[in-house]
Protein backbone atom coordinates (compact mmCIF):
# COMPACT_ATOMS: atom_id res chain seq x y z
CA UNK A 1 0.00 0.00 0.00
CA UNK A 2 2.98 2.26 0.49
CA UNK A 3 4.11 1.68 -2.70
CA UNK A 4 0.80 2.76 -4.10
CA UNK A 5 0.94 5.82 -2.91
CA UNK A 6 4.23 6.40 -3.37
CA UNK A 7 5.27 6.91 0.27
CA UNK A 8 8.77 4.93 1.38
CA UNK A 9 7.49 4.23 4.82
CA UNK A 10 4.66 5.34 7.55
CA UNK A 11 7.11 7.13 9.62
CA UNK A 12 7.12 9.28 6.25
CA UNK A 13 3.99 9.61 6.15
CA UNK A 14 3.86 11.36 9.49
CA UNK A 15 6.63 13.98 8.27
CA UNK A 16 5.05 14.72 5.33
CA UNK A 17 1.57 15.49 6.89
CA UNK A 18 2.34 16.65 10.29
CA UNK A 19 4.54 20.27 11.02
CA UNK A 20 7.80 19.30 12.62
CA UNK A 21 6.77 22.05 15.17
CA UNK A 22 4.37 20.42 16.58
CA UNK A 23 5.50 16.92 16.32
CA UNK A 24 6.08 15.18 19.79
CA UNK A 25 9.77 13.40 18.27
CA UNK A 26 10.02 11.05 20.66
CA UNK A 27 8.51 7.53 22.11
CA UNK A 28 5.45 7.80 23.74
CA UNK A 29 5.69 7.46 27.43
CA UNK A 30 3.93 4.30 28.00
CA UNK A 31 4.33 1.28 29.97
CA UNK A 32 5.99 -2.11 28.78
CA UNK A 33 3.20 -4.12 27.08
CA UNK A 34 2.03 -7.08 29.33
CA UNK A 35 0.96 -10.67 28.26
CA UNK A 36 -2.44 -11.42 27.75
CA UNK A 37 -2.35 -13.70 31.53
CA UNK A 38 -1.14 -10.42 33.19
CA UNK A 39 -3.58 -8.13 31.82
CA UNK A 40 -6.06 -10.61 32.73
CA UNK A 41 -4.37 -10.78 36.48
CA UNK A 42 -4.44 -7.16 36.52
CA UNK A 43 -8.03 -6.32 35.18
CA UNK A 44 -9.43 -8.70 38.00
CA UNK A 45 -7.61 -7.35 40.84
CA UNK A 46 -9.32 -3.92 39.43
CA UNK A 47 -12.88 -5.17 39.51
CA UNK A 48 -11.81 -7.10 42.19
CA UNK A 49 -12.31 -3.42 44.13
CA UNK A 50 -16.15 -2.96 43.08
CA UNK A 51 -18.82 -4.74 45.16
CA UNK A 52 -21.35 -5.80 42.66
CA UNK A 53 -25.23 -6.66 43.66
CA UNK A 54 -23.91 -10.43 43.57
CA UNK A 55 -21.89 -9.51 46.41
CA UNK A 56 -23.99 -7.98 49.34
CA UNK A 57 -27.58 -7.56 50.16
CA UNK A 58 -28.65 -5.11 48.64
CA UNK A 59 -31.85 -2.51 48.94
CA UNK A 60 -30.72 0.04 46.33
CA UNK A 61 -32.93 1.77 44.10
CA UNK A 62 -33.08 5.20 43.14
CA UNK A 63 -34.16 4.77 39.22
CA UNK A 64 -31.86 1.25 38.64
CA UNK A 65 -33.09 -1.77 40.47
CA UNK A 66 -31.89 -5.45 41.07
CA UNK A 67 -34.07 -7.42 39.50
CA UNK A 68 -33.66 -11.12 38.27
CA UNK A 69 -32.28 -11.41 34.45
CA UNK A 70 -33.44 -14.95 33.53
CA UNK A 71 -30.63 -17.01 31.42
CA UNK A 72 -33.13 -16.45 28.54
CA UNK A 73 -32.07 -13.41 27.81
CA UNK A 74 -28.64 -13.94 27.66
CA UNK A 75 -28.92 -16.52 25.48
CA UNK A 76 -30.58 -14.42 23.14
CA UNK A 77 -29.12 -11.33 23.14
CA UNK A 78 -25.75 -13.45 22.60
CA UNK A 79 -26.72 -14.74 19.65
CA UNK A 80 -24.16 -13.08 16.70
CA UNK A 81 -27.41 -11.86 14.72
CA UNK A 82 -28.40 -9.34 18.06
CA UNK A 83 -25.08 -9.09 19.28
CA UNK A 84 -22.51 -8.23 16.67
CA UNK A 85 -24.12 -5.62 13.69
CA UNK A 86 -24.20 -2.30 14.30
CA UNK A 87 -27.53 0.09 12.97
CA UNK A 88 -28.01 -1.02 10.14
CA UNK A 89 -27.88 1.38 7.36
CA UNK A 90 -30.35 0.01 4.85
CA UNK A 91 -32.95 -1.41 7.37
CA UNK A 92 -35.27 -3.50 5.51
CA UNK A 93 -32.01 -6.14 4.92
CA UNK A 94 -32.43 -6.64 9.08
CA UNK A 95 -36.11 -7.71 9.07
CA UNK A 96 -35.51 -10.24 12.33
CA UNK A 97 -33.75 -6.65 13.92
CA UNK A 98 -36.82 -4.45 12.87
CA UNK A 99 -39.21 -7.01 14.00
CA UNK A 100 -37.92 -7.11 17.18
CA UNK A 101 -37.87 -3.25 17.57
CA UNK A 102 -42.00 -3.61 16.61
CA UNK A 103 -42.58 -6.13 18.79
CA UNK A 104 -41.31 -3.61 21.82
CA UNK A 105 -43.13 -0.80 20.34
CA UNK A 106 -46.18 -3.11 20.33
CA UNK A 107 -45.40 -4.37 24.50
CA UNK A 108 -44.43 -0.40 25.41
CA UNK A 109 -47.91 0.42 23.75
CA UNK A 110 -49.88 -1.78 25.41
CA UNK A 111 -48.42 -1.70 29.09
CA UNK A 112 -48.13 2.11 28.93
CA UNK A 113 -52.11 2.59 27.48
CA UNK A 114 -50.55 4.70 24.76
CA UNK A 115 -51.25 4.46 20.97
CA UNK A 116 -47.64 4.94 19.51
CA UNK A 117 -44.15 4.03 20.67
CA UNK A 118 -40.41 4.23 19.33
CA UNK A 119 -37.94 1.74 18.88
CA UNK A 120 -36.22 2.78 22.62
CA UNK A 121 -34.04 6.10 23.47
CA UNK A 122 -31.13 5.68 25.20
CA UNK A 123 -32.32 6.02 28.85
CA UNK A 124 -34.55 7.27 31.21
CA UNK A 125 -33.41 10.60 32.39
CA UNK A 126 -32.97 11.86 28.71
CA UNK A 127 -36.35 10.20 27.30
CA UNK A 128 -38.07 12.78 29.90
CA UNK A 129 -36.02 15.51 28.47
CA UNK A 130 -37.01 14.51 24.51
CA UNK A 131 -40.90 14.53 26.05
CA UNK A 132 -40.14 18.52 27.01
CA UNK A 133 -38.70 19.17 23.81
CA UNK A 134 -41.41 16.99 21.72
CA UNK A 135 -43.69 19.90 23.86
CA UNK A 136 -41.79 22.67 22.63
CA UNK A 137 -41.66 21.74 19.20
CA UNK A 138 -45.39 21.49 19.66
CA UNK A 139 -46.54 24.22 20.67
CA UNK A 140 -43.53 26.63 21.10
CA UNK A 141 -44.59 27.50 24.44
CA UNK A 142 -41.59 28.83 27.20
CA UNK A 143 -42.03 27.08 30.75
CA UNK A 144 -41.64 23.59 31.80
CA UNK A 145 -43.97 22.91 35.05
CA UNK A 146 -42.02 19.99 36.95
CA UNK A 147 -42.86 18.00 40.20
CA UNK A 148 -40.06 17.53 43.09
CA UNK A 149 -40.86 14.19 42.75
CA UNK A 150 -39.08 13.69 39.50
CA UNK A 151 -35.47 11.84 39.99
CA UNK A 152 -32.95 14.15 40.75
CA UNK A 153 -31.15 13.53 37.59
CA UNK A 154 -34.26 14.05 35.83
CA UNK A 155 -34.61 17.42 36.88
CA UNK A 156 -30.87 18.26 36.14
CA UNK A 157 -31.49 17.27 32.76
CA UNK A 158 -34.54 19.36 32.19
CA UNK A 159 -32.83 22.40 33.66
CA UNK A 160 -30.00 21.34 30.80
CA UNK A 161 -32.35 21.30 27.88
CA UNK A 162 -34.48 24.13 29.18
CA UNK A 163 -31.39 26.33 29.38
CA UNK A 164 -30.59 25.34 25.76
CA UNK A 165 -33.49 26.41 24.86
CA UNK A 166 -33.90 29.43 26.93
CA UNK A 167 -36.87 27.91 28.65
CA UNK A 168 -38.18 28.82 31.87
CA UNK A 169 -38.19 25.40 34.63
CA UNK A 170 -40.92 25.73 37.45
CA UNK A 171 -39.83 22.77 39.99
CA UNK A 172 -43.37 22.33 41.76
CA UNK A 173 -42.89 20.81 45.59
CA UNK A 174 -44.57 18.00 47.35
CA UNK A 175 -46.83 17.81 49.90
CA UNK A 176 -45.62 18.27 53.58
CA UNK A 177 -46.92 16.85 56.85
CA UNK A 178 -49.52 13.86 57.31
CA UNK A 179 -50.62 14.04 53.68
CA UNK A 180 -46.53 14.67 52.44
CA UNK A 181 -44.90 12.89 50.19
CA UNK A 182 -47.09 13.44 47.16
CA UNK A 183 -47.13 16.59 44.31
CA UNK A 184 -48.90 19.37 45.77
CA UNK A 185 -51.87 19.75 43.94
CA UNK A 186 -52.66 23.46 44.62
CA UNK A 187 -49.15 24.52 43.67
CA UNK A 188 -49.38 21.87 40.60
CA UNK A 189 -52.68 24.10 39.27
CA UNK A 190 -51.07 27.01 40.47
CA UNK A 191 -47.84 26.67 38.44
CA UNK A 192 -49.66 25.71 34.94
CA UNK A 193 -50.53 28.55 33.09
CA UNK A 194 -51.13 29.62 29.29
CA UNK A 195 -47.66 29.17 28.12
CA UNK A 196 -46.65 26.02 30.08
CA UNK A 197 -45.27 24.12 27.41
CA UNK A 198 -45.10 20.62 29.58
CA UNK A 199 -46.23 19.29 33.13
CA UNK A 200 -44.15 16.81 33.90
CA UNK A 201 -44.34 14.38 37.02
CA UNK A 202 -43.23 11.11 38.10
CA UNK A 203 -45.01 7.69 38.35
CA UNK A 204 -44.21 6.32 41.45
CA UNK A 205 -42.55 9.21 42.08
CA UNK A 206 -38.43 9.56 43.46
CA UNK A 207 -39.53 9.08 47.23
CA UNK A 208 -41.70 5.82 46.15
CA UNK A 209 -44.90 7.55 46.67
CA UNK A 210 -48.10 6.91 44.44
CA UNK A 211 -49.28 9.63 42.79
CA UNK A 212 -52.62 10.40 41.67
CA UNK A 213 -51.50 10.62 38.19
CA UNK A 214 -55.79 10.72 36.55
CA UNK A 215 -56.02 14.47 39.25
CA UNK A 216 -52.33 16.06 38.10
CA UNK A 217 -52.92 15.49 34.00
CA UNK A 218 -56.97 16.60 34.86
CA UNK A 219 -55.71 19.49 36.96
CA UNK A 220 -52.93 20.29 34.33
CA UNK A 221 -55.85 20.71 31.51
CA UNK A 222 -57.46 22.73 33.01
CA UNK A 223 -54.93 25.19 33.82
CA UNK A 224 -53.56 25.43 30.34
CA UNK A 225 -52.92 22.76 27.28
CA UNK A 226 -49.49 21.56 28.32
CA UNK A 227 -47.97 18.55 26.83
CA UNK A 228 -49.12 16.07 29.96
CA UNK A 229 -45.62 13.87 30.49
CA UNK A 230 -44.82 10.88 33.11
CA UNK A 231 -41.77 9.60 34.09
CA UNK A 232 -43.04 6.02 34.51
CA UNK A 233 -41.38 2.44 36.52
CA UNK A 234 -42.01 -0.32 34.15
CA UNK A 235 -42.24 -2.91 36.49
CA UNK A 236 -45.17 -1.29 38.04
CA UNK A 237 -46.94 -1.45 34.91
CA UNK A 238 -48.14 -3.98 35.82
CA UNK A 239 -50.43 -2.79 39.03
CA UNK A 240 -50.71 0.98 38.44
CA UNK A 241 -52.95 2.41 35.70
CA UNK A 242 -51.51 3.12 32.91
CA UNK A 243 -50.46 6.61 32.02
CA UNK A 244 -52.42 6.61 28.54
CA UNK A 245 -55.62 5.92 30.99
CA UNK A 246 -54.82 8.38 33.32
CA UNK A 247 -54.82 11.18 30.89
CA UNK A 248 -50.71 11.50 30.27
CA UNK A 249 -50.08 12.67 26.89
CA UNK A 250 -46.51 11.45 26.91
CA UNK A 251 -45.11 8.29 29.18
CA UNK A 252 -41.48 8.28 29.00
CA UNK A 253 -38.53 6.07 31.19
CA UNK A 254 -36.05 4.14 32.38
CA UNK A 255 -36.16 0.66 30.95
CA UNK A 256 -33.21 -1.18 33.07
CA UNK A 257 -35.63 -2.88 35.43
CA UNK A 258 -37.10 -4.62 32.47
CA UNK A 259 -34.74 -7.38 31.67
CA UNK A 260 -31.35 -5.53 32.00
CA UNK A 261 -28.55 -6.12 35.13
CA UNK A 262 -27.39 -2.80 36.84
CA UNK A 263 -24.00 -3.41 35.02
CA UNK A 264 -22.45 -0.37 36.00
CA UNK A 265 -25.44 2.37 35.79
CA UNK A 266 -25.88 1.39 32.55
CA UNK A 267 -26.13 0.74 29.03
CA UNK A 268 -29.82 0.79 29.37
CA UNK A 269 -32.86 1.97 27.03
CA UNK A 270 -35.73 4.34 27.80
CA UNK A 271 -38.55 4.36 26.36
CA UNK A 272 -41.09 6.96 25.05
CA UNK A 273 -44.79 6.32 24.11
CA UNK A 274 -47.51 9.08 23.25
CA UNK A 275 -50.72 9.49 21.52
CA UNK A 276 -51.13 9.83 17.81
CA UNK A 277 -50.97 13.11 17.47
CA UNK A 278 -47.61 13.63 18.75
CA UNK A 279 -46.07 10.63 16.18
CA UNK A 280 -44.64 13.42 13.97
CA UNK A 281 -42.66 15.37 17.14
CA UNK A 282 -41.54 11.88 18.42
CA UNK A 283 -37.37 11.03 18.69
CA UNK A 284 -35.80 7.69 18.32
CA UNK A 285 -36.56 5.13 15.27
CA UNK A 286 -39.96 3.34 14.79
CA UNK A 287 -40.55 0.29 12.90
CA UNK A 288 -43.52 0.15 10.54
CA UNK A 289 -45.39 -2.75 9.09
CA UNK A 290 -46.55 -2.95 6.00
CA UNK A 291 -46.20 -5.39 2.85
CA UNK A 292 -43.83 -6.30 0.03
CA UNK A 293 -44.56 -6.65 -3.53
CA UNK A 294 -45.61 -10.08 -2.99
CA UNK A 295 -48.06 -9.24 -0.80
CA UNK A 296 -46.06 -10.70 2.14
CA UNK A 297 -46.04 -9.56 5.45
CA UNK A 298 -43.00 -7.21 6.18
CA UNK A 299 -41.10 -4.45 8.08
CA UNK A 300 -39.48 -1.22 7.32
CA UNK A 301 -38.38 2.20 9.28
CA UNK A 302 -40.71 5.08 9.11
CA UNK A 303 -41.42 8.34 9.83
CA UNK A 304 -37.62 9.00 8.68
CA UNK A 305 -38.50 12.61 7.69
CA UNK A 306 -38.16 13.69 11.92
CA UNK A 307 -34.71 12.04 12.26
CA UNK A 308 -31.33 13.50 11.50
CA UNK A 309 -30.01 12.09 8.53
CA UNK A 310 -32.74 13.69 6.46
CA UNK A 311 -33.84 16.68 8.86
CA UNK A 312 -30.19 17.63 10.70
CA UNK A 313 -30.64 20.56 12.87
CA UNK A 314 -34.33 20.32 13.14
CA UNK A 315 -34.62 16.68 13.67
CA UNK A 316 -36.80 15.61 16.54
CA UNK A 317 -33.98 14.58 18.93
CA UNK A 318 -29.53 14.97 18.82
CA UNK A 319 -29.05 11.78 20.46
CA UNK A 320 -27.56 9.05 18.03
CA UNK A 321 -26.96 6.13 20.20
CA UNK A 322 -29.16 3.05 19.59
CA UNK A 323 -29.49 0.85 22.62
CA UNK A 324 -31.73 -1.82 20.30
CA UNK A 325 -29.68 -4.38 22.14
CA UNK A 326 -31.07 -3.71 25.78
CA UNK A 327 -34.40 -2.88 24.28
CA UNK A 328 -34.10 -6.30 23.30
CA UNK A 329 -33.69 -7.67 26.66
CA UNK A 330 -36.44 -5.51 27.35
CA UNK A 331 -38.99 -7.20 25.46
CA UNK A 332 -37.75 -10.89 26.07
CA UNK A 333 -38.46 -10.18 28.94
CA UNK A 334 -41.51 -8.90 28.72
CA UNK A 335 -42.48 -11.81 26.64
CA UNK A 336 -41.27 -14.26 29.59
CA UNK A 337 -43.00 -12.54 32.34
CA UNK A 338 -46.13 -12.66 30.22
CA UNK A 339 -49.49 -10.28 30.78
CA UNK A 340 -50.26 -12.57 33.87
CA UNK A 341 -46.35 -12.60 35.46
CA UNK A 342 -46.37 -8.68 35.51
CA UNK A 343 -48.97 -8.82 37.45
CA UNK A 344 -48.34 -11.15 39.80
CA UNK A 345 -44.31 -9.37 40.14
CA UNK A 346 -45.88 -6.15 40.57
CA UNK A 347 -48.42 -7.79 43.49
CA UNK A 348 -45.30 -8.93 44.90
CA UNK A 349 -43.44 -6.13 44.72
CA UNK A 350 -46.54 -4.45 46.56
CA UNK A 351 -46.63 -6.88 49.49
CA UNK A 352 -42.95 -7.00 50.08
CA UNK A 353 -42.65 -3.51 50.41
CA UNK A 354 -44.91 -2.62 52.41
CA UNK A 355 -43.76 -5.59 54.70
CA UNK A 356 -40.22 -3.91 54.74
CA UNK A 357 -41.68 -0.67 55.12
CA UNK A 358 -43.62 -1.37 58.20
CA UNK A 359 -40.47 -3.73 59.97
CA UNK A 360 -38.47 -0.60 59.29
CA UNK A 361 -40.31 1.76 60.36
CA UNK A 362 -41.17 -0.10 63.62
CA UNK A 363 -37.09 0.30 64.72
CA UNK A 364 -36.35 3.28 67.19
CA UNK A 365 -34.57 6.16 65.32
CA UNK A 366 -36.59 4.83 62.08
CA UNK A 367 -39.81 6.70 60.50
CA UNK A 368 -41.35 6.38 57.37
CA UNK A 369 -40.52 10.04 55.19
CA UNK A 370 -44.14 9.52 53.86
CA UNK A 371 -47.44 7.72 54.44
CA UNK A 372 -48.23 7.73 50.93
CA UNK A 373 -49.03 3.94 49.10
CA UNK A 374 -45.89 2.38 47.53
CA UNK A 375 -45.20 -0.23 45.26
CA UNK A 376 -41.24 -0.87 44.76
CA UNK A 377 -39.17 1.70 46.90
CA UNK A 378 -39.98 3.64 50.14
CA UNK A 379 -37.90 7.00 52.02
CA UNK A 380 -37.30 6.67 55.31
CA UNK A 381 -36.20 9.49 57.76
CA UNK A 382 -33.62 8.27 60.17
CA UNK A 383 -32.35 9.46 63.54
CA UNK A 384 -28.64 9.14 62.95
CA UNK A 385 -26.63 10.03 59.99
CA UNK A 386 -27.37 8.20 56.79
CA UNK A 387 -23.59 7.88 55.69
CA UNK A 388 -22.24 6.43 58.98
CA UNK A 389 -25.53 4.18 59.37
CA UNK A 390 -24.71 2.43 56.08
CA UNK A 391 -21.28 2.15 56.46
CA UNK A 392 -21.99 -0.16 59.50
CA UNK A 393 -24.47 -1.74 57.65
CA UNK A 394 -22.42 -2.36 55.06
CA UNK A 395 -19.33 -4.01 56.85
CA UNK A 396 -22.29 -6.44 57.84
CA UNK A 397 -22.73 -7.29 54.14
CA UNK A 398 -25.79 -5.27 53.72
CA UNK A 399 -26.26 -2.43 51.04
CA UNK A 400 -29.52 -0.61 53.53
CA UNK A 401 -30.49 1.79 50.50
CA UNK A 402 -29.11 5.32 48.66
CA UNK A 403 -28.56 7.56 50.79
CA UNK A 404 -30.43 10.72 49.49
CA UNK A 405 -28.95 13.59 50.34
CA UNK A 406 -25.42 12.28 49.09
CA UNK A 407 -27.14 11.59 45.57
CA UNK A 408 -29.20 14.89 45.26
CA UNK A 409 -26.94 17.23 47.39
CA UNK A 410 -30.17 18.93 48.71
CA UNK A 411 -30.69 19.91 52.00
CA UNK A 412 -33.76 18.65 52.78
CA UNK A 413 -32.84 15.10 51.86
CA UNK A 414 -30.55 15.11 54.60
CA UNK A 415 -31.04 11.83 57.03
CA UNK A 416 -33.33 10.09 54.59
CA UNK A 417 -32.36 6.78 53.01
CA UNK A 418 -34.39 5.60 50.04
CA UNK A 419 -35.08 1.68 50.20
CA UNK A 420 -35.98 -0.64 46.91
CA UNK A 421 -37.33 -4.03 46.87
CA UNK A 422 -37.24 -6.45 44.36
CA UNK A 423 -38.32 -10.04 43.83
CA UNK A 424 -34.66 -10.96 44.94
CA UNK A 425 -34.78 -9.71 48.42
CA UNK A 426 -37.02 -12.61 50.17
CA UNK A 427 -38.59 -11.74 53.16
CA UNK A 428 -35.43 -13.02 54.89
CA UNK A 429 -33.66 -10.78 53.60
CA UNK A 430 -36.07 -8.23 54.87
CA UNK A 431 -35.78 -9.41 58.35
CA UNK A 432 -32.12 -9.44 58.14
CA UNK A 433 -31.58 -5.60 56.94
CA UNK A 434 -33.98 -4.74 59.52
CA UNK A 435 -32.03 -6.42 61.92
CA UNK A 436 -29.00 -4.74 60.97
CA UNK A 437 -29.99 -1.08 60.31
CA UNK A 438 -31.60 -1.76 64.15
CA UNK A 439 -28.04 -2.03 65.36
CA UNK A 440 -26.85 0.20 63.01
CA UNK A 441 -29.04 3.14 63.47
CA UNK A 442 -28.62 2.18 67.55
CA UNK A 443 -24.81 2.46 67.77
CA UNK A 444 -24.96 5.97 65.69
CA UNK A 445 -27.22 7.22 68.25
CA UNK A 446 -25.49 6.06 70.81
CA UNK A 447 -22.27 7.82 69.55
CA UNK A 448 -20.96 10.49 71.66
CA UNK A 449 -21.06 14.05 68.99
CA UNK A 450 -17.63 14.79 68.21
CA UNK B 1 -49.90 15.10 -12.75
CA UNK B 2 -47.64 12.81 -15.18
CA UNK B 3 -46.65 16.00 -17.49
CA UNK B 4 -44.31 18.85 -17.13
CA UNK B 5 -46.66 21.90 -16.55
CA UNK B 6 -46.36 25.70 -15.58
CA UNK B 7 -49.30 27.41 -16.28
CA UNK B 8 -48.71 30.64 -18.09
CA UNK B 9 -51.14 32.60 -15.18
CA UNK B 10 -49.11 32.09 -12.37
CA UNK B 11 -46.17 33.88 -11.01
CA UNK B 12 -43.32 31.56 -10.34
CA UNK B 13 -39.98 31.69 -7.49
CA UNK B 14 -36.44 30.34 -8.71
CA UNK B 15 -37.39 27.95 -5.18
CA UNK B 16 -40.05 26.65 -7.44
CA UNK B 17 -42.76 28.19 -6.43
CA UNK B 18 -45.98 29.65 -8.31
CA UNK B 19 -48.29 32.13 -6.80
CA UNK B 20 -51.83 32.99 -8.19
CA UNK B 21 -53.63 36.15 -8.12
CA UNK B 22 -56.67 36.87 -9.54
CA UNK B 23 -57.89 39.95 -11.06
CA UNK B 24 -61.52 38.94 -8.85
CA UNK B 25 -59.35 39.95 -5.80
CA UNK B 26 -55.90 40.85 -6.46
CA UNK B 27 -55.29 41.67 -2.57
CA UNK B 28 -54.97 37.43 -2.13
CA UNK B 29 -52.84 35.45 -3.35
CA UNK B 30 -52.71 31.31 -3.63
CA UNK B 31 -49.84 29.58 -3.39
CA UNK B 32 -48.05 26.17 -4.19
CA UNK B 33 -45.58 24.40 -5.17
CA UNK B 34 -44.55 23.74 -9.13
CA UNK B 35 -44.86 20.38 -11.16
CA UNK B 36 -40.83 20.31 -10.85
CA UNK B 37 -40.80 20.62 -7.33
CA UNK B 38 -43.57 17.30 -6.52
CA UNK B 39 -41.67 15.39 -8.91
CA UNK B 40 -37.97 15.65 -7.15
CA UNK B 41 -39.91 14.99 -3.97
CA UNK B 42 -41.57 12.24 -4.85
CA UNK B 43 -45.05 10.81 -3.09
CA UNK B 44 -46.01 13.92 -0.54
CA UNK B 45 -47.22 12.08 2.37
CA UNK B 46 -47.56 15.17 4.82
CA UNK B 47 -47.68 18.38 4.68
CA UNK B 48 -47.83 20.40 7.99
CA UNK B 49 -50.45 23.24 7.65
CA UNK B 50 -49.21 26.56 8.74
CA UNK B 51 -51.41 28.48 11.04
CA UNK B 52 -54.07 30.84 9.49
CA UNK B 53 -52.66 34.49 10.91
CA UNK B 54 -49.26 33.51 10.24
CA UNK B 55 -47.36 35.69 8.06
CA UNK B 56 -44.47 34.66 5.61
CA UNK B 57 -41.85 36.82 4.54
CA UNK B 58 -41.35 36.53 0.32
CA UNK B 59 -38.18 33.77 0.08
CA UNK B 60 -38.54 32.61 3.60
CA UNK B 61 -39.72 29.17 4.34
CA UNK B 62 -43.16 29.23 5.55
CA UNK B 63 -43.86 25.28 6.30
CA UNK B 64 -42.19 22.03 5.07
CA UNK B 65 -43.60 19.25 2.49
CA UNK B 66 -42.27 15.62 3.30
CA UNK B 67 -42.34 12.82 1.28
CA UNK B 68 -40.70 9.16 1.89
CA UNK B 69 -37.06 10.36 2.32
CA UNK B 70 -37.31 14.00 2.27
CA UNK B 71 -38.20 17.37 3.62
CA UNK B 72 -38.29 20.39 1.83
CA UNK B 73 -39.06 23.77 2.48
CA UNK B 74 -41.96 25.55 1.00
CA UNK B 75 -40.42 29.36 0.05
CA UNK B 76 -42.85 32.12 0.24
CA UNK B 77 -43.03 33.88 -3.58
CA UNK B 78 -44.21 36.96 -1.73
CA UNK B 79 -44.65 38.44 1.69
CA UNK B 80 -48.22 38.75 3.39
CA UNK B 81 -50.52 37.17 6.02
CA UNK B 82 -52.02 33.54 5.48
CA UNK B 83 -55.88 33.73 5.37
CA UNK B 84 -56.54 30.44 4.65
CA UNK B 85 -55.07 26.92 4.42
CA UNK B 86 -55.72 23.95 2.34
CA UNK B 87 -57.38 21.64 5.14
CA UNK B 88 -57.90 19.06 2.26
CA UNK B 89 -54.18 18.70 2.27
CA UNK B 90 -53.74 16.63 6.11
CA UNK B 91 -55.51 13.96 4.90
CA UNK B 92 -55.10 13.63 1.53
CA UNK B 93 -51.47 15.32 1.08
CA UNK B 94 -51.26 13.69 -2.83
CA UNK B 95 -53.11 16.13 -4.13
CA UNK B 96 -50.06 18.43 -4.11
CA UNK B 97 -48.56 15.56 -6.97
CA UNK B 98 -51.60 15.03 -8.37
CA UNK B 99 -52.73 18.77 -8.84
CA UNK B 100 -49.97 20.64 -7.57
CA UNK B 101 -52.01 23.84 -9.17
CA UNK B 102 -55.32 23.37 -8.92
CA UNK B 103 -56.48 21.02 -5.82
CA UNK B 104 -52.91 21.06 -4.44
CA UNK B 105 -53.01 24.87 -3.70
CA UNK B 106 -51.37 25.45 -0.22
CA UNK B 107 -52.20 28.80 1.35
CA UNK B 108 -54.02 31.97 0.54
CA UNK B 109 -52.52 35.36 2.37
CA UNK B 110 -53.16 38.35 2.13
CA UNK B 111 -50.54 40.62 0.18
CA UNK B 112 -48.52 42.86 1.91
CA UNK B 113 -46.20 44.43 -1.24
CA UNK B 114 -48.00 44.42 -4.46
CA UNK B 115 -44.70 45.14 -6.00
CA UNK B 116 -42.96 42.40 -4.67
CA UNK B 117 -44.74 40.96 -7.83
CA UNK B 118 -42.40 42.46 -10.13
CA UNK B 119 -39.73 40.22 -8.60
CA UNK B 120 -41.36 37.13 -10.29
CA UNK B 121 -40.95 35.12 -13.08
CA UNK B 122 -43.03 34.02 -16.28
CA UNK B 123 -43.88 30.52 -16.95
CA UNK B 124 -41.40 30.81 -19.73
CA UNK B 125 -38.73 32.25 -17.84
CA UNK B 126 -39.36 29.46 -15.21
CA UNK B 127 -38.93 26.52 -17.33
CA UNK B 128 -36.25 27.91 -19.01
CA UNK B 129 -34.35 27.86 -15.33
CA UNK B 130 -35.19 24.27 -15.51
CA UNK B 131 -34.39 23.38 -19.22
CA UNK B 132 -30.06 23.65 -18.15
Amino acid sequence: MLAAIGVSSVQEIFERQIPEGVRLGRELDLPQGLSEQEVFAHLSQLAARNVSAEDELSFLGAGMYDHYVPALIDMLMERSEFLTPYTPYQPEISQGGLQVMFEYQTAISELTGLPVSNASTYEGPSAVAAAAYLAKLHNSKRRLVISAGLHPHTIETLRTLAHGYGMEVVLVALTSGSAGGVTDPDAWAGAIDDDTSAAIFAQPNFYGAVEDAAALSAAAKDAGEPVVVAQVDPITLGILQPPGACGVDVAVGEGQPLGNRLDFGGPSFGFFAAREEYLRRMPGRIAGETVDVDGRRGFVLTLQTREQHIRREKATSNICTAQALNALAGVVYLAWLGRRGIVELGELLLSRTHYAREQLAALAGVEKLHEQPVVREFALRLDADVAAVRGRCLAQGVNPGVDVHALSGRDEDRGVLLVAITERRSRADIDRLAEVLQAAVASERQAVPA
Amino acid sequence: MAEASYPEDLLYHPEHDWARIDAADPAVATLGITWYAQDSLGEVVFFDLPAVGASVSKDASYAEVESVKAVSDVIAPLSGEIVEVNEALADDPQKINEDPYGEGWLVKVRIADPAEREQLMDARAYAATLGG
